[in-house]
């Protein structure tokens, strides 16, 4: 598959609704693996890298999964495409600056996708869309099932997988979660919930910002250790923290409906107005503010069925999709926050405004339901 | 007076770095020229550090015979230290007696859990099997039953060979 063909069709894990999908955005997880005795990547000479390219790439194209896959040489991909692709989140910003040498290989819906050479020979990741790690674990494992068979790996029975950094010597194993925790945020909570999750091993950090800032109030819980544990165990303790995180979040966003219910209005209200009417935004504004929309979403205050809409925006204002979607040369920053600014009006055009006198009569709408 | 020492690494040039370390509760002593030194990874702003890590091993210095080089890769250990990343698969290997304190602050345990490529699966399971069958020889020959520790003497020759192919 060519890469336009590709990029016009939106990611699998964005549409629809997974489990939980009002919370927990999307479910990933990624092995590092990496060939027997030849250089890691990092290390490795350019024909040292082609050596390794020429041995592994096709056997990923021979993948079952990988039929109709767009596979390409990061050689061959333009700055635009290689940034469309890490919004999008199948290849790291580290891989977008590889060039000759590396290559990404991604399922047509882009739910599997195996960047080789990147810090390890292969990075292999699989995606979907809401909480269902142990869905994504059986797709990713059946790839590397595949793999293992045709492809000698670098494996030691003491240590597991090697890998080019110790961090991920083991399993090679990150189990993520996307979570987006707007009660959580609104109630000053996220500096608690990172604190008890970093204290029992697990790593939080915001999407796109540092810290507790975190932009659109989307945070990502993954395994910070992977050796000593089985693949199993990992997801266990990942999958009983998430649901613990998620029950929070409701939680928070039940307490807030039902004692802060004019500050919640205000919030959604707000974030209406300006999107709607701006004529010039960031980023960062624009994330924070789709995630009041989302949280007015979840709580029945817009139709249900905007909701994609809003999840596609997420990806759909960022730099490159912007460029992509208005087709113009690279932007200055002030010119793309007034067409991110102008994209965001047309996309909502149609949204009516938040029914708050419909529902707050009645008792707090469930914020979630499976 | 005249003393020098001559460098446990490289046997050739006179020591000028001295170390002393107490490793497993014995006082052991490492005499290195500066070259050597530097090779290893021990000079001046990294001893304390090294010396830190080198403490509680059972073999910290087993690698000084070979300088710490992987003969696959070539990676050194000061570039370990500058990229915090390794050279090949084979580097652990070489690496070893400095990555395994490390490991053990970074991770659940030193020892893997999870899945296993099924290549390897199939020579783990036959190494175990090895291992089983040479302590059931041993509990034969000293229990005078020899008849069955021919039989055993021949698995483990048929197992042997299947590893060497
Ligand atoms: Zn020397
Ligand atoms: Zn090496």
């Amino acid at each position: 598959m060519k890469p336009a063909e590709f990029l016009a069709k939106p990611s699998q894990w964005l549409i629809g609704d997974g489990p939980e999908g009002n919370i927990v955005v999307s479910s990933r997880i990624r092995f590092a693996r990496n060939i027997k005795c030849k250089p890691f990547p990092g290390w490795g000479k350019r024909n040292e890298r082609l050596e390794v390219l020429h041995i592994v790439w096709p056997v990923v194209e021979n993948l079952p999964q990988m039929h109709d896959a767009l596979s390409v040489g990061m050689d061959s991909l333009g700055m635009l495409e290689k940034q469309l692709l890490v919004e999008r989140h199948l290849i790291s910003r580290e891989h977008a600056a590889k060039s000759i040498g590396s290559a990404v290989v991604i399922t047509p819906e882009q739910t599997l996708s195996i960047m080789i050479n990147e810090e390890d020979h292969l990075r292999i990741q699989a995606l979907l869309g809401g909480f269902q790690l142990q869905q994504v674990f059986s797709i990713i494992n059946q790839a590397d099932e595949y793999l293992e068979d045709k492809l000698d790996y670098a494996f030691s029975e003491q240590l597991g997988y090697l890998t080019a950094c110790p961090t991920n010597v083991g399993t090679g194993m990150r189990a993520s979660a996307m979570l987006h925790l707007p009660g959580l945020f609104m109630s000053e909570q996220i500096p608690k919930i990172i604190n008890s999750v970093n204290k029992i091993g697990l790593a939080v950090r915001g999407i796109h910002g540092e810290g507790t800032e975190a932009m659109g109030n989307l945070f990502q819980v993954s395994n910070q250790t992977t050796l000593g544990e089985s693949e199993e165990d990992i997801l266990n303790h990942l999958q009983k923290v998430i649901s613990q995180i998620i029950e929070h979040e409701k939680n928070a966003r039940l307490s807030l409906l039902e004692k802060r219910l004019n500050f919640v209005h205000d919030t959604i209200g707000r974030a209406y107005g300006i999107l709607l009417h701006c004529a010039s935004i960031n980023s960062k504004e624009a994330l924070n503010l789709l995630s009041s929309i989302k949280l007015g979403l979840d709580c029945g205050f817009f139709p249900s069925h905007f909701r994609q809409f809003i999840d596609e925006l997420f990806i759909e204002i960022q730099p490159a999709h912007l460029q992509k979607f208005f087709n113009t040369t690279k932007l200055n920053p002030q010119e793309r926050d007034c067409l991110r600014a102008q994209f965001i009006r047309q996309k909502l055009s149609h949204l009516p405004p938040p029914s708050f006198l419909h529902s707050s009569n009645q008792p707090p709408p469930n914020p979630q339901n499976n | 007076m005249k003393n020098t020492l001559q460098c446990d690494c490289c046997q050739k040039a006179n020591a000028s770095v001295f170390f002393t370390q107490i490793v497993d509760g014995k006082i052991k002593k490492l005499n290195l020229c500066k070259e050597c030194a530097v090779t290893l990874g021990f000079d001046e702003t990294t001893s304390y550090d090294l010396a830190e890590n080198v403490q509680g091993q059972s073999s910290s210095f087993s690698g000084l015979n070979s300088p710490f080089t992987c003969p696959i890769c070539g990676f050194t250990q000061t570039d370990f230290k500058k990229t915090g990343r390794l050279g090949c698969s084979n580097c652990y290997t070489v690496f070893e007696s400095h990555l395994l304190p490390m490991l053990q602050n970074m991770h659940k345990g030193t020892h893997h859990k999870g899945k296993i490529p099924a290549r390897h699966r199939l020579r783990i399971s036959r190494l175990q099997e090895l291992n089983q069958l040479r302590a059931d020889l041993e509990k034969a020959v000293k229990e005078e039953e020899y008849e069955k520790a021919a039989g055993i003497r021949d698995r483990i020759r048929s197992l042997s060979d299947l590893e060497h192919e």
